[in-house]
């Protein structure tokens, strides 16, 4: 439930995104850190040693003691320079990519970004957050570029964007935290999460010749055709492929080619709300991918054609993915 | 949420860190705290390392709630209170190594840190020796390295590093607010009672044996740096409190009253010096008789002192002139003259009856003192570091048992015996002599030069010093101590003359501890308000002082920004020819694609320039050639390379 505390916060925390941290809905890549996009401030530990600070000068103050005066200002100097480090630790990266990886739901998405760090010393421990989930440690040696990965929990299906990620330090001393704000562009689907436990699809939804589409053998070569784009390349047949010039061949199972396999939306338990419908067509169109059968899928807004190959289930899963949100950015 | 969530336990490498710092910073200590408290802090310690090290669990919270209670109740039966400087270090030792046993997750571990600091701050309440600030700033990197260590994990090496540089990047810091704080004089509340105990120096009062226990230490009392002639030894008298009233056992000061001119007349040469003078936590200076002052924070005493408004909590310096020859009370009230010849009843009979004999056998006073001194010689007392003890007449003991005393068995016997030969007599106490360094040239005066003498009044030409020591032993005043003294085995090792190389080696050291007092430990509110004027600014005005501060400390932030956001060119000089070329041909219409390499790059040029074509060539292949042939390009090669470029005419 939404308050009107959450709205109120909502508000506000992105007009602060917009004009202060100067935040992009999404920015193109490579994104360079520069001076105004880093913001730094005291830690809880950082505000303590200010108040320590203040006590010790106090005290200098009152007994007269030169070398506490010393002592404190060394410490403010410390606490200045340590302030200019953090900021140091951040200023010039550069995030070279973003890549995002589809998964299915519940599962994490694995983000992949690039950073560089042009410079000729190393920064330290950062660390990078992304709201909405997902966080990492990471150091960057000098003139380097370096991979990261960042596991995106995933709760809804749907489109996923890489979102808002903080990439914070408190280097050197956790009295500073520095830290940036990044929307790089980068998105997946997440896929409906596959039903568990797994449960056979029943032969009514076998459509065409086959008789016995519940248990197709992988085992029973029935024959080869020629290479349709799309087949999976586990079944080509490579030996003949390369005896034979410019054509390749695909071996048919047993059932491979007979089955039909017809994953109707309209045909399931009406018991079932949408998101059960959706992950067990999903954990369908898994199971009959791998055994190699042919499936067609209709969902109320539309039907896939019967095929095979990772483009289709690609374009099955997407469907899956997106019924009923559609493919407006969330 | 994920295994990449901040992990904020303490780990064992942590713990090493934190250990080292409290340890560090608890040496300086140690010479203080009470041995229980030193030894306990110790344990603690130790308990840390081998609990880090897995050979023994953490103490559980109940175990260190009672050690808590222990530190607290030992204290106040130690102290008797807890409040004050002394069991507040000792408190707070105690509680940051409890804290550090304590520490169980990365916060803790800063809170430790945050109470080394104070440790550190506190360590100075009871010195600030070069010493202690050279520990205390190995502290300090420890500190930060520990904090360092508690944000990445490193190699020790590495992280003292970083901490020794994080360091000296704060010391221009250090330096603009140290010389542009402004300073406030004095304390800003009341201060604890023994907020200056441990201070050395002569007491308000005199007893056999006050004097003799203070020479034995070689802590400096004072300095004086002379413009000109220093004054030869025997005017080398500094006066500290004079002492007119006597119980039998002690002497103590009189009544006397303050004004802002000098009671005495002037006579003879002028010394002019600078006195800089340790903190005793009373109101006298020790200034060379008898002395004028300008300055607003000093008085005159009746008894012909220099005195401080306020009792001296820190190190001063004075401007100060000296009349050696100058004459004093030749006015003096009757109401003084009659306290200076007041005697107890009874009290060391012989020494009385002696001051009495000499009376019937002398009319004038001047005489009478004479004949005192002689009979003193007669005596052949013996001067000696170490007195047998004394009875309750100690002057009729020293005088005529032991015949074994030092400087004040002599001055408080002489005083008795002039005194009861109706000539008014007391007791000053000071310094007498001094040393001279040669590597600066200032007078040193230590606290083994503490001496005691009389001053007699003469109705014709007011208070004169006598110095009854001198009766058994004349040196005393024109070598001091040292060469006055037979047994040279009773006196501290640094005075001992046969160790003239140790003794060279103190002085050298002193004359950098000089150095140290005068430029780091007396830099105050004054020097601060001399300094900015020599600037030509108007230095006691504090809002001056905040803005050139602000100002300093604002441009050094600056600059470590604008050194943090210099993009450093990358490559080599190579690299930056190749990037000049590729430049040149850019701004004239032909970029380089990144895939594209020299060769390539070359060849595309060289189609849009064809009358720079053979140029463009030679350099794209001399670039590759260089760049990734076997051969380490020569600086000739360079400037050839560099000199084609330049010699390349793109329009």
């Amino acid at each position: 439930m939404i308050t009107a505390g959450d709205r109120l916060r909502q508000h506000f925390g992105g007009l602060l995104d917009r004009r202060l941290f100067r935040v992009r809905r999404s920015e193109p890549l490579p994104a360079r850190l520069g001076h105004r996009r880093i913001f730094v401030l005291p830690t809880a530990t950082g505000v303590a040693f200010g108040l320590t600070l203040m006590t010790m000068l106090l005290a200098s103050m009152n007994y007269v003691l030169s070398l506490g005066y010393g002592l404190t200002f060394l410490l403010i100097g410390v606490g200045l320079v340590s302030l200019h480090q953090t900021f140091r630790n951040l200023v010039h990266l550069e995030l070279l990519s973003a890549h995002l990886e589809s998964t299915h739901c519940g599962q994490p998405a694995t983000l992949r970004l690039r950073f560089r760090n042009p410079s000729d010393y190393p920064r330290l421990g950062l660390h990078l957050r992304r709201s909405g989930g997902g966080e990492t440690r990471l150091s960057l040696d000098p003139h380097t570029d370096t991979n990261v990965v960042v596991a995106v929990p995933t709760n809804r299906r749907g489109r996923l964007e890489a979102g808002r990620l903080v990439l914070e330090t408190r280097y050197p001393l956790g009295l500073v935290r520095g830290w940036s704000i990044l929307t790089p562009e980068a998105a997946c689907l997440v896929y409906p999460a596959p039903e568990t436990p797994a449960r056979e699809y029943p032969g009514a939804f076998a459509a065409g010749q086959s008789e016995q589409s519940g248990k197709l053998g992988e085992d029973d070569f029935s024959g080869l055709r020629e290479y349709r784009p799309g087949d999976t390349l586990r079944r080509v047949a490579w030996k003949l492929s390369a005896r034979c010039e410019d054509q390749f061949y695909t071996k048919q199972f047993d059932g491979g080619n007979a089955a039909r396999l017809e994953f109707d939306w309209f045909r399931l338990p009406a018991e079932l709300d949408t998101e059960a419908r959706l992950s067990r067509l999903t954990r369908w169109v898994l199971q009959a991918e791998a055994a190699g059968v042919g499936y067609a899928l209709r969902l109320p807004d539309g039907r896939i054609d019967a095929d095979r190959g990772q483009t289709h289930q690609l374009q099955c899963l997407r469907a899956l993915a997106l019924y009923g949100i559609g493919d407006e950015r969330s | 949420m994920s295994a990449a969530e901040a992990d904020t336990t303490l780990k064992a490498w942590h713990g090493h860190w934190l250990t080292a710092c409290i340890a560090v910073t608890l040496i300086p200590h140690v010479e203080y705290l009470p041995a229980w408290v030193s030894g306990g802090c110790a344990l603690l310690l130790v308990w840390r390392v081998i609990a880090d090290l897995g050979l023994t669990p953490m103490p559980g919270r109940l175990v260190l709630l009672v050690v808590a209670a222990g530190v607290v109740v030992g204290t106040g039966i130690e102290y008797r209170h807890l409040l004050g400087k002394d069991p507040g270090l000792a408190l707070l030792a105690g509680f940051a190594c409890l804290k550090l046993l304590e520490a169980r997750s990365l916060r803790d571990g800063r809170a430790a840190v945050l109470l080394g600091f104070f440790l550190q701050m506190g360590q100075f309440l009871n010195g600030q020796e070069i010493l202690v600030a050279a520990m205390t700033l190995c502290g300090a990197l420890l500190a930060v390295g520990a904090l360092l260590a508690m944000e990445n994990e490193a190699p020790w090496q590495t992280v003292i590093s970083r901490a020794g540089r994080l360091l000296f990047m704060a010391v221009p810091f250090m330096l603009a607010l140290f010389v542009l704080f402004p300073r406030i004089p004095g304390p800003l509340w009341g201060l604890p009672a023994d907020a200056f105990s441990g201070m050395t120096g002569l007491s308000e009062t005199m007893s056999p044996g006050s004097i003799s226990r203070l020479v034995r230490s070689g802590k400096i009392a004072f300095r004086a740096e002379f413009d000109g002639d220093i004054p030869p030894p025997r005017d080398r008298y500094w006066r500290g409190p004079v002492l007119s009233l006597f119980d039998g056992q002690r002497w103590e000061p009189g009544f006397t009253t303050l004004s802002a001119s000098p009671p005495y007349e002037f006579a003879g040469k002028p010394y002019h010096y600078r006195l800089t003078i340790e903190a005793h936590n009373q109101h006298w200076l020790l200034a060379m008789d008898f002395p004028v002052s300008d300055d607003a924070r000093t008085r005159y005493a009746s008894d012909q002192r220099l005195v401080s408004v306020t009792p001296l909590r820190s190190r001063q310096r004075y401007e100060l002139t000296a009349y050696p020859a100058a004459h004093a009370g030749r006015n003096e009230s009757a109401y003084v003259i009659r306290r200076n010849l007041r005697l107890p009843e009874g009290s060391n009979p012989r020494t009385t009856a002696l001051g009495r004999q000499v009376a019937e056998r002398f009319a004038a006073p001047g005489r009478r003192i004479d004949a005192l001194l002689e009979t003193f010689r007669e005596l052949r007392l013996e001067y000696t570091l170490a007195p047998p003890a004394l009875g309750l007449h100690s002057a009729d003991e020293f005088l005529f048992d032991s015949g074994e005393g030092f400087c004040e068995h002599f001055s408080s016997a002489f005083a008795i015996a002039a005194r009861a030969a109706g000539v008014p007599a007391r007791v000053v106490t000071g310094y007498q002599g001094g040393e001279i360094n040669p590597h600066d040239g200032s007078l040193v005066v230590r606290q083994s030069d503490a001496h005691a003498w009389v001053e007699v009044w003469l109705p014709e030409s007011g208070w004169r010093r006598v110095d009854p020591t001198a009766t058994s032993n004349p040196t005393r005043i024109d070598t001091g101590i040292v060469g006055a003294l037979p047994d040279v085995a009773s006196l501290p090792l640094f005075m001992q003359p046969n160790m003239a190389w140790l003794r060279s080696l103190q002085l050298r050291w002193d004359a950098v501890a000089n150095g140290w007092n005068q430029w780091v430990l007396g830099y105050n509110d004054e020097r601060q308000r001399s300094l900015l004027r020599g600037f030509g600014f108007d230095g006691g005005d504090y809002r001056h002082l905040a803005a050139a501060m602000v100002t300093l400390m604002g441009l050094m932030m600056l600059g470590y920004l604008g050194w943090a956001l210099r993009r450093r060119r990358r490559g080599d000089a190579l690299d930056r020819q190749w990037q000049r070329f590729c430049g040149r041909l850019s701004r004239a219409g032909t970029r380089r694609a990144d895939w594209q390499g020299p060769l390539d790059f070359a060849e595309q040029a060289a189609g849009r320039h064809p009358q720079l074509a053979d140029d463009i060539r030679w350099i794209g292949g001399r670039y590759a050639e260089l760049r990734y042939g076997r051969k380490r390009p020569t600086r000739q090669d360079l400037a050839d390379l560099e000199n084609r470029i330049k010699l390349l005419d793109i329009r």
